[in-house]
């Protein structure tokens, strides 16, 4: 009796063990999967689906950079993939695992493979823009019906902003967009490395800084479908899943995104392995199920981002597809510019500047 | 003899482990210089080399950067003057909680204790989260204050260093009640008596007897909220402003935004520099006490 009780303990333990050993652990940003598709993953592959999640790309990079993360699979945007690929932090992709890699949009591929050449280390999953979210009813009330509500003088004017501050302004707390797109707003390139050229966003921020409410990646989606404040710089995804949270709260909000007409930053959220992943089997068999067809197109469906996947497309709801502010339009793409990381000196210089423009110090 | 020495390795041990091992690490990282790898330094602690090599390889250059920037030393500045201004508010808030307390009838006491201890149930994290909810424009307090009548427009609380204040009251505040409770606890009433006997006030009994014997639990509770306040880190990131500055979070944006570990933990030494006045000044507190109870 007691040798099969022991028996059975000993075939629970080994089934327990051989479970552990099949999970795979994903690390992407927050509200960024409709999460039914996890629920679907595990039920197709039987492994076992960990999810976590942050909101900025310097979260991400530490871990990575700390390494011995335990993650199988992390999300971290373009530039910031192209120095976590040089410091070694991934594993190439084994593409005869990918059979799905097929389905994916060689219009992206290019683009990406200004991070990750060949894009031997990552896929796309998600690209969108950055943008300005407004909440239309308040903005006109403050600012007239003429209010610039798709052009950076909104929130760069000081005139505008001094009116706006009353009902709350956000911005994002990522340097690598912010500036860029202060720089694109007095006509510099926006990608510039140039320290003395950079220096002079500190200029744009100053009068309008006194009006901004707060500097945060994730708080505005509540915050703007909330009505707790009326404008934020933010991505585009973020803003429309705002925009549906109102609507779903049915607060009378109306929330819309716009690419500013001076040009918006465009950003392409990879997914890449890190090299001491735990379980690269899984990861892989993770990787391909995002890239499969309807998968790619529920996640977009979800989040409001366009996806980097071809074959997605003819099953993207006609909200998605058909809306310029997630898949723009041949003028709009061309009108979207993109940034390469800053070396370590010029990122100190970067920061430095963010720090005294948020704190004044 | 034996057993007085393990006696006072023990808690050496831990100190030692716990405390001397991880700061000879973070004094290491601070005297390297950033690098693009994993992990984000040079040269990596490495015994093999030898003690020389590891001495000849040390530089204070991320120390001299840290006096040549003013955000430095300004945030240490304005980290030290919230934990002042905040530590003071709880001695405000908490002595006078504390001394219902202890004044409070005996079969009370129980209950008033678990009343206090209660929220430390909960996550720190959530409670720091309801405070937003509290504070927002369109939250808890200012839908309150606007439905009495009291004001016209949301007050902005919220992401201001008064909502810091608030968050750092409130999460502190059992530390301060409790040592000054167990410090009133142990009044002998008749004290107060005879000192009003004697001709004082009630007013002048409480300054003269009341407070000057309470005055271990009033240090003790100083220390616990000030010291963990001035690194505090998760409060002014929630609560504050992007105008809030407080040295916990020049030290995230040098570990995080910069990668720079050297600096972040140049940053952390000297913050720790900084804690050890008030923290031997705090043991020499506790060590009297428990000498005068001898």
């Amino acid at each position: 009796m007691n040798n099969r009780v022991l028996a059975l303990t000993a075939v629970f333990t080994l089934g327990g063990a051989t479970a552990f050993a099949d999970e795979v652990r994903v690390y992407n940003w927050s509200d960024y999967i409709d999460e039914s598709l996890l629920a679907k993953f595990e039920e197709e592959t039987g492994i076992d689906l960990i999810y976590d999640v942050f909101d900025s790309n310097e979260v991400l990079e530490t871990k990575m950079l700390a390494g011995g993360s335990g993650y199988d699979i992390v999300a971290p945007t373009g530039t910031f993939l192209q120095r976590q690929i040089t410091a070694g932090a991934f594993q190439k992709l084994d593409k005869d695992k990918l059979p799905n890699l097929g389905n994916m949009w060689a219009l992206i591929e290019d683009r990406t493979e200004q991070y990750d050449p060949d894009n031997a280390y990552s896929i796309n999953y998600m690209w969108g823009t950055t943008g300005i979210g407004v909440n239309v009813g308040k903005v006109k009330e403050l600012l007239g019906d003429d209010a610039p509500i798709n052009s950076l003088d909104l929130v760069f004017n000081p005139d505008n902003m001094e009116k706006l501050a009353e009902c709350g302004v956000h911005f994002l707390d990522a340097p690598a967009e912010t500036i860029p797109m202060a720089l694109k707003y007095i006509g510099e390139d926006p990608d510039s490395h140039d320290p003395d050229v950079i220096a002079k966003v500190e200029g744009v921020y100053a009068p309008v800084r006194p009006h901004i409410q707060k500097f945060h990646n994730s708080e505005y989606i509540n915050a703007l479908a909330n009505g707790d404040i009326c404008v934020a710089i933010g991505w585009s995804g973020d803003i429309l899943q705002s925009r549906d949270r109102a609507v779903e709260a049915g607060n009378g909000v109306e929330i819309a995104f716009h690419a500013p007409t001076e040009g918006a930053q465009m950003w392409f959220d990879q997914m890449a392995i890190p090299v001491d992943a735990p379980n690269p089997d899984g990861a892989h068999a993770f990787l391909n199920f995002i890239m499969d067809a309807q998968n790619a197109a529920a996640a977009s469906d979800y989040v409001y981002y366009a996806n980097g996947n071809k074959a997605s497309q003819e099953f993207l709801a006609e909200d998605v597809i058909g809306d310029p502010a997630i898949y723009p339009d041949e003028d709009t793409l061309n009108n979207l510019y993109t940034t390469t990381p800053y070396p370590a000196k010029v990122q100190r210089i970067v920061t430095r500047l963010w720090t005294k423009i948020k704190s004044g110090t | 003899m034996m057993r007085r020495f393990t006696l006072i390795a023990v808690p050496y041990l831990w100190l030692l482990l716990l405390f001397l091992v991880p700061f000879v690490i973070v004094l290491k990282i601070s005297l390297s210089d950033t690098a693009l790898s994993i992990p984000p330094y040079t040269p990596v602690l490495d015994w093999a080399e030898g003690i020389r090599a590891f001495f000849s390889q040390l530089d204070f250059e991320n120390f001299v950067w840290l006096t040549q920037d003013d955000l430095y030393w300004k945030a240490y500045l304005s980290s030290f003057s919230i934990a002042l201004v905040s530590t003071l508010l709880t001695l405000l808030i908490g002595y006078p909680i504390a001394y219902g307390m202890a004044r409070a009838p005996e079969e009370w006491r129980p209950t008033l204790m678990m009343l206090i201890i209660l929220p430390f149930w909960t996550s720190f994290l959530i409670r720091v989260y309801a405070w937003m909810g509290i504070l927002s424009n369109e939250g808890f307090l200012n839908q309150f204050l606007l439905w009495l009548g009291l004001i016209d427009t949301p007050l902005t609380i919220l992401n201001t260093n008064t909502a810091v204040y608030i968050g750092i009251v409130y999460t502190y505040l059992p530390f301060m009640i409790l040592p000054i409770y167990a410090a009133l606890d142990r009044l002998d009433g008749s004290l107060i008596e005879a000192a009003e006997d004697l001709g004082c006030s009630r007013l002048l009994a409480f300054w003269l007897v009341v407070i000057p014997l309470s005055r271990n639990g009033i240090v003790a509770g100083c220390f616990l909220v000030f010291i963990p306040a001035l690194g505090e880190f998760v409060i002014p990131s929630l609560l504050g402003g992007s105008g809030t500055l407080m040295i916990g979070k020049v030290l995230w944006e040098e570990f995080f935004s910069n990668r720079d570990w050297p600096v972040a933990s140049a940053v952390a030494v000297v913050l720790l520099l900084i804690l050890v006045v008030p923290i031997v000044l705090f043991q020499r507190n506790q060590q009297k006490q428990a000498e005068a109870e001898q």
